[in-house]
Order: C-alpha cells, then sequence, then structure tokens
C-alpha cells in the first residue's frame, strides 16, 4: 500500500471506489496469456457493463475479482482492500458473483438454505441468520419460496434467487455473467427492475447489449486481454467502426440512438 | 412429488416431530439389537414386529403404506428362500420336499432380521425429510464429506436425470433406437459423455461454493437439537427391543 495513492480526504466521507483494478496480467499454465495489464475503477454505486466478444477474457477478468485465479502481475482492490490470500474471506463477502447457469449457483437442497449459505459461512447463525435470508429473498420478490426445492422453480425464478444468495452477504459489488442469457422477456424485465432497485455497485458481463444499454449507464469493452474502451453505453453502442471492431453486433432493429437514456 | 422424497409421507404425528438424529439412533439401535437376538427366539421376533407396528401407529402411517413399502425386500427374500435348497446338513420334510434344518433356520434368520430392519428404515423415511435426515447424519458427526456428498445426490440427482433425458432425446431425434448389443456402443459413449458433464458441473459447483466463502466445511444453517425428553421418546423402540433382546439370550 504505497501512501501516496491513497485518497489524501476523509474515507468516511469519500469512500473508495468499489472495484480498482490495476495492470492486471495473467496467463493461464498452459501458457495462454488471457489478459494483458486491465486497468478498471467502478465507482460506489456505479453500474457498468463490461463487453467484448467470446474469449477476450471476461471470465477470466471476473474470477480475478474475488481471488479465484490468482494475478500473475497487478492488483485487484475491492473497497480499498486489495485482493490477498490473507484477505480472501472478507473479499468474497465483499464481491457477489453470479454465475451463468443458476444451477451450478443454487447447490443447497432448498431456496432458504441455499440463500443462507454465504452469510452463514461467515459467521451468521440464528435469528440474524433468518433476517438476512428474508430480507434477501424479498429485494428479488421470492420472500415466498424459501422451502422450495430450486430446481421447482422457473428458470427466471431460479436466476432470482441466485442474485439473492449473493445479496444475502451484503456485497460491496456485484457481478453478474450474462444475467439475462435464457430468461423469456417477462423474466427479464423483472431482474431488470430488480437490478435497478437494489442499492449496489454492479458490474455486468454481457453480450446482450440493449439490457447493458438499459441498465448501465457506462460501459468498457474487453478485448484481447485489454480495456479497449470505457465510455457511457449509448455512446459506445452508436461508434460503429468501434463495435465492428471488436466483433460487436446489435440485434436486427435496434437503434441504440432512439433510446432515452435517463 | 412436492418438496419430499417419494418415502415421505407427510403428517404431524409425534414421531414426525421427533429431531432426525434421534430417530436415526433409535433406528440403528433397533437394527443392532434385533440382528444380536439368536435366531431360535421366534416370539422375540414377534414382538419386535408389533413394536415396529406400535411405532408406525404413532407416526399414523397405514399399515398398507408400510407393507407397500416392504416389497423392496423381495430380492433379499429370494435369496432367503433359497437358503433351504442349498445348505447342507440334517434333512427334513416340508410339505413334501426335502429341505435341511441348518438352511431352514438361515433363511428364517434372514427373512425375520431382514423384515424388521427393513421396516425400521421404511418407519425413519416415511416420517423424516430427506434434508432433515441430512442435517441428522451432520449432527451425528458422520465425516462432513460423505454428508456433503449425500446432499450433492439430493440436490442434483434431478439435475442429471434431466441432462440424461435430454441427451436421450437428442439421440433418438437423428435416428438412433437401441435394439440390440451393437448399439450398446453408442449408449456407453453417451454414459462416458454425462459423466463428463457432471465432472464439469461439479467443477462449476465448486467454484460458485468457493466465492460464497466455503473453505471446506458445510456451515451449519439449521441447528437440529433434541431435549431429554424427545430423546427418552425416540429411546423407548430401541430400550424395549432390548429388553426382549436380553430375555431371549437368558431362556
Amino acid at each position: 500500500m504505497d501512501p501516496v495513492n491513497r485518497p489524501s480526504a476523509d474515507p468516511a466521507r469519500n469512500p473508495p471506489p468499489s472495484l480498482e483494478v490495476s495492470g492486471l496480467a495473467y496467463a493461464y499454465p498452459d501458457g495462454h496469456q488471457a489478459l494483458f495489464g486491465v486497468d478498471l475503477t467502478v465507482g460506489r454505486g456505479e453500474r457498468v457493463a463490461l463487453l467484448g466478444p467470446n474469449g477476450a477474457g471476461k471470465t477470466t477478468l471476473v474470477l480475478h475479482l474475488n481471488g479465484i485465479l490468482d494475478a500473475g502481475a497487478g492488483t485487484v482492490r475491492v473497497a480499498g482492500l486489495p485482493v490477498e490470500k490473507r484477505n480472501l474471506g472478507e473479499i468474497r463477502r465483499r464481491v457477489g458473483i453470479v454465475f451463468q447457469d443458476p444451477d451450478d449457483q443454487l447447490f443447497m437442497p432448498t431456496v432458504r438454505e441455499d440463500v443462507a449459505f454465504g452469510p452463514a459461512a461467515g459467521g451468521l447463525r440464528g435469528t440474524e441468520l433468518d433476517e438476512r435470508v428474508t430480507e434477501a429473498l424479498e429485494q428479488v420478490g421470492m420472500a415466498g419460496y424459501g422451502d422450495r426445492p430450486p430446481h421447482h422453480l422457473s428458470f427466471g425464478q431460479r436466476r432470482r434467487v441466485a442474485v439473492a444468495t449473493v445479496l444475502a452477504m451484503r456485497p460491496e459489488i456485484l457481478v453478474l455473467d450474462e444475467p439475462s442469457s435464457n430468461l423469456d422477456p417477462a423474466s427479464r424485465r423483472e431482474l431488470a427492475d430488480i437490478l435497478r432497485s437494489l442499492d449496489v455497485t454492479v458490474l455486468m458481463v454481457t453480450h446482450d447489449l440493449p439490457y447493458a444499454l438499459e441498465l448501465c449507464g457506462r460501459a468498457v469493452i474487453l478485448s484481447d486481454g485489454v480495456i479497449a474502451a470505457d465510455d457511457r453505453t449509448q455512446s459506445l453502442l452508436c461508434d460503429e467502426e468501434l463495435m465492428r471492431t471488436h466483433r460487436l453486433e446489435l440485434p436486427f432493429g435496434f437503434d441504440p440512438r432512439s433510446v432515452k437514456v435517463t | 412429488m412436492g418438496h419430499a422424497h417419494r418415502l415421505y409421507r407427510h403428517g404431524e404425528s409425534p414421531v414426525h416431530r421427533l429431531p432426525p438424529h434421534c430417530k436415526l439412533l433409535a433406528a440403528f439401535a433397533f437394527v443392532v439389537v434385533v440382528v444380536s437376538t439368536p435366531r431360535e427366539a421366534v416370539w422375540a421376533f414377534v414382538l419386535y414386529a408389533l413394536l415396529l407396528a406400535g411405532a408406525a401407529g404413532l407416526a399414523r402411517l397405514p399399515a398398507r403404506f408400510v407393507l407397500k413399502r416392504l416389497v423392496i425386500e423381495v430380492p433379499f427374500v429370494a435369496f432367503a428362500l433359497l437358503m433351504p435348497f442349498v445348505v447342507p446338513g440334517e434333512q427334513t420334510e416340508v410339505l413334501g420336499l426335502t429341505v435341511s434344518v441348518p438352511g431352514l433356520w438361515g433363511a428364517w434368520n434372514v427373512l425375520a432380521k431382514g423384515t424388521l430392519g427393513v421396516g425400521a428404515s421404511v418407519l425413519l423415511a416415511a416420517t423424516t425429510e430427506l434434508r432433515a435426515l441430512l442435517r441428522g447424519l451432520q449432527r451425528l458427526k458422520l465425516p462432513p464429506l460423505l454428508v456433503q456428498i449425500a446432499s450433492f445426490m439430493v440436490r442434483y440427482g434431478d439435475v442429471v436425470t434431466d441432462e440424461m433425458r435430454r441427451m436421450s432425446i437428442a439421440r433418438r431425434s437423428r435416428g438412433f433406437e437401441a435394439r440390440g448389443v451393437r448399439q450398446w456402443g453408442v449408449l456407453a459413449k453417451s454414459a462416458g459423455a454425462l459423466f463428463i458433464r457432471s465432472y464439469e458441473r461439479g467443477e462449476r459447483v465448486h467454484l460458485a461454493m468457493v466465492s460464497r466463502g466455503y473453505t471446506g466445511s458445510m456451515p451449519v444453517i439449521d441447528e437440529v437439537t433434541a431435549s431429554r425428553a424427545q430423546w427418552a421418546y425416540a429411546a423407548a423402540l430401541p430400550l424395549l427391543a432390548l429388553v426382549v433382546c436380553l430375555v431371549g439370550w437368558t431362556l
């Protein structure tokens, strides 16, 4: 920790950004290098879309955020706390990753036990734990489903419960891997409403560009292991040259200029 | 199916309400007592059966329900029925058939003890939800890895079956029909593919667990506790059985 680089203002009034990635590089053990120096800062309460073609290194980046993968070079900080071996417990509480397949995310016999898993692993017990579970399930509109086994829920419901499982840990930042994949339009909209209602920093990995535009004011493009662009989502999507360079395509008939972004 | 497994019968009886680890221990102790009873004490086994029937009555399980689930024992019965014909020893005649006396005793032994054991398990399964059973095992300090494996079987059994069904539909959609030995190769490859898929899912699930703070042991989410009265209630069945057993040995 270099004191020169620390914000000089009072940390209580000026909290550190939710996520600070700097100079992050990583090569897989087989020698394939996936990240070549990624720099990305996500402020408190921001919602940022992480876009990029397949194989750009998005998943690799996500797995660095909570220390599943060890950085080859560079650093990751979550609300000021560096991702290091001795901090991993706290880091994994602060970074809530929602994986793409809810069947992977929901591994306990019932919804309630699954939502309780994270906080219980953190040491919460008894009524406090129950309150935390109820609160998280209410946030995603699934309060009445605690005793159901996950495989008896619809896909959209399972995705929402998956979000609740990490919300229950009161994360600093919510990382969503393809949150809209496999959802029907109604479930897709319901999830968007939920995500908008949450008071939490969001990093959303997605190929669903209209969804990114709908939910995230800012977007970054990860391409060939570096951040190739970082701008307002609408400006990025309107830049045809940039989009083509990074193999990003809008769905047929969708014009990002026609959308009024609030 | 609801939220329960097929062996479970929803109810509010005092047996249903007992904490799972008490029931597990009671059932186990009962089986141990039954198995250690001398086979010649035929009357003891009748008493055991009556004890079990009494417990089933307290649990308000209909006799039909219990008897239907006892059918699982049939393969063992077949084995037991073979014994009088294959075990060497003194011969006797029953209904015009020559059978061996030690074989008859052996068959009776397997049949009586097996049936009582299955009966106790059916009773346990019918009054305890799967999740509760797992919590009970956890509470009884069964090696945590075994409990976790069992709990993942409960969670992912349907997911894997579903995957298997989809693969079978995909096979049949491309004109495959399993008609004979020649098609076994395809089936074996499908089984292999299913294994690899499940293995990879296991890796992804592990990733999701680690991401939520898993460090090798499952956190205790629902504490199961038992009062002294509950222990006493659960102990009634094996203790009564023990008395019968001791009398059986001394007579």
